[in-house]
C-alpha cells in the first residue's frame, strides 16, 4: 500500500474560487474546494441542482475553475452519462485526439441522489460508465428549506418531519446508499467527511484513477439545516466519525478498508447534542439512535474481519 | 458586483459562462461580524486553518517571517478580508488557539 497522505500533500492551488454564496461555515463548500483541488484540470463537472448548484454560479459568474454543466434536479447521472458517451463520438470521429483524456464527475445532494435522481444514478451505474458521482448529503432538501430527504436521520428535525404533540422529528432511517451503489457491483465506492481531507483527498485521486462507475458518500454539515453556530463544522464532523455515526471508509472490487479507525467510540449523545435538529430527542429516542449506530459498526467490523471500530467508551 | 449586467446581444450563445472562477469579482466581507485576526508570533504554520477555510479565504503565501524569539518561518498565513465570512471555524480548529475572532468594526 502507498504512503498514507497527509495535510502537507494538499495541493495549494485553488481549483474552487470564492465569492460564492454558500452559507458561513457551510461543510459543503469545504468539501467541494478539496474535491477539486483532487480532480485533472480537464475534467467535467455535471451538477445537480442544490445548495452547491445555486450559490456558486449566480449568472454571470462561477466558482468553478473546470468546465461545468448544470443540469436538473433528477438527472446529474444521466447528464453525466451523455457527457461520458459523447466524448467517445467525439473521439470516434476524430474530433478529440484519441489520448486526450477528459474525464467526468457527477455531483449532486442527498435528495437529487438519495430520492429524485436514484433512477438516473442506477442507469449510470447499471451501464458502466467511467463517471465518480459524488453525493454531498447534508441530510435534507437544504436548498429549499429544509424538507427532508431519504438521507434525513432518525429523529431529526425538518420543516416537513416536525416537532410537536403528533411528531417527534424523522420516525425513518436513512438510506443506505453505499449498499445501493454496490448492489450495482460497481469496483469503488468510499465515505468522505470534510474533517478527514487527506482521505477525502487520497479517495477522490484512487477513484479517479479506476475506470468505470465509481460512487463516493460525503458528509456534509450544514450551519442553519442542522442548526448549528457555523464555527462548529468541523468540531461536529470530527465527532461523527468518533462517534461511530460516520464511518470513513473505501470498498474497493469488493475489498472493505477502514481508513479511519476508531479504537474508542463516543457515546452518540456527544454528536447529537452539538446539534439543535435533535434538541427535542429523548433518552429512549437517543438509546434508539445508539443501538442503530452499533448495528452500522458491527457490520463494518464483520466486512473489515476486525474490529476497526471499538466498542463504546465507558 | 459586475456594476452593469450584459445586455442579451452581449451574452454568448447559451448563455455559457467563459470566465473560471469569476465569481472572484463578487467580495462577500460584508457578511463578517467577527474578524479572525491571526497571531503570526503563535502560529506554528500547520495549515490547518487554511485546509477548513470554507470560501476559501486564508491564504498560504511563500513570504518569510521571523517571530519575535527569532524563530525563521519561510510561510505566512494571511487572511483574505475581501472573502472571509467570519464563520470562525479558522479559529475554533487552531491547534496553538493563535487566530482571535474580533467584533468587526465599521
Ligand atoms: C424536479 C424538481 N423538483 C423540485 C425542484 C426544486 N429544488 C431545487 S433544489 C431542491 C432540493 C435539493 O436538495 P438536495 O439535493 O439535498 O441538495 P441541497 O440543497 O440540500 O444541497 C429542490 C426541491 C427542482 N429544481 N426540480
Ligand atoms: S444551507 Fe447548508 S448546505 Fe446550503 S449553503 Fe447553507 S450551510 Fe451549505
Ligand atoms: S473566519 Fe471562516 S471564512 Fe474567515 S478565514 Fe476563518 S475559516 Fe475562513
Ligand atoms: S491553524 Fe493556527 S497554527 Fe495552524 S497555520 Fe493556522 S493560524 Fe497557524
Ligand atoms: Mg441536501
Amino acid at each position: 500500500m502507498s504512503r498514507a497522505l497527509t495535510i502537507r500533500d494538499l495541493p495549494r492551488e485553488e481549483r474552487f474560487a470564492p465569492g460564492h454564496r454558500m452559507c458561513q461555515g457551510c461543510g459543503a463548500a469545504i468539501l467541494m474546494r478539496h474535491i477539486t483541488k483532487a480532480l485533472p484540470k480537464d475534467t467535467i463537472i455535471v451538477q445537480a441542482t442544490g445548495c452547491v448548484e445555486v450559490t456558486t454560479t449566480l449568472y454571470p459568474e462561477t466558482s468553478w475553475m473546470n468546465p461545468w454543466l448544470h443540469i436538473a434536479f433528477e438527472n446529474a447521472a444521466a447528464g453525466a452519462s451523455g457527457v461520458e458517451a459523447a466524448i467517445k463520438v467525439l473521439k470516434k470521429k476524430g474530433q478529440l485526439p484519441p489520448g486526450k483524456e477528459v474525464r467526468v464527475v457527477a455531483i449532486g445532494g442527498d435528495g437529487g441522489t438519495f430520492d429524485i435522481g436514484i433512477q438516473a444514478l442506477s442507469g449510470m451505474l447499471e451501464r458502466g460508465h467511467d463517471i465518480l458521482y459524488i453525493v454531498y448529503d447534508n441530510e435534507a432538501y437544504m436548498n429549499t428549506g429544509i424538507q427532508r430527504s431519504g438521507a434525513t436521520p432518525f429523529g431529526a428535525w425538518t420543516t416537513t418531519t416536525p416537532v410537536g404533540k403528533v411528531w417527534h422529528g424523522e420516525w425513518r432511517r436513512k438510506k443506505d446508499i453505499i449498499g445501493i451503489a454496490l448492489a450495482h457491483r460497481v469496483p469503488y465506492v468510499a465515505t468522505v467527511n470534510p474533517a478527514y481531507l487527506p482521505d477525502l483527498y487520497a479517495k477522490v485521486s484512487k477513484a479517479m484513477s479506476i475506470k468505470g462507475p465509481k460512487l463516493i458518500h460525503a458528509f456534509s454539515p450544514c450551519v442553519p439545516g442542522w442548526r448549528y453556530e457555523p464555527a462548529l463544522t468541523i468540531t461536529i464532523a470530527k465527532m461523527a466519525v468518533q462517534t461511530g455515526m460516520w464511518i470513513n471508509y473505501e470498498i474497493e472490487n469488493g475489498v472493505l478498508n477502514v481508513t479511519t479507525p476508531v479504537p474508542k467510540r463516543k457515546p452518540v449523545r456527544e454528536y447529537l447534542k452539538l446539534q439543535g435538529r435533535f434538541r427535542h430527542l429523548t433518552d429512549e429516542e437517543i438509546n434508539t439512535i445508539q443501538k442503530f449506530v452499533d448495528e452500522q459498526v458491527a457490520y463494518i467490523n464483520k466486512l473489515a474481519g476486525k474490529e476497526v471500530i471499538g466498542p463504546v467508551e465507558a | 458586483m459586475s456594476s452593469r449586467l450584459p445586455s442579451w446581444k452581449e451574452l454568448p450563445i447559451g448563455a455559457v459562462i467563459l470566465e473560471p472562477g469569476s465569481s472572484r469579482r463578487y467580495k462577500t466581507h460584508e457578511w463578517r461580524t467577527l474578524r479572525p485576526v491571526i497571531n503570526q508570533d503563535k502560529c506554528i504554520r500547520c495549515r490547518i486553518c487554511w485546509s477548513y477555510c470554507p470560501e476559501p479565504a486564508i491564504l498560504e503565501v511563500d513570504k518569510p517571517y521571523v517571530t519575535s524569539t527569532n524563530r525563521r518561518y519561510e510561510i505566512t498565513y494571511m487572511v483574505d478580508y475581501d472573502y472571509c465570512k467570519g464563520c470562525g471555524i479558522c479559529a475554533q480548529e487552531c491547534p496553538v488557539k493563535a487566530i482571535e475572532m474580533v467584533p468587526e468594526v465599521r
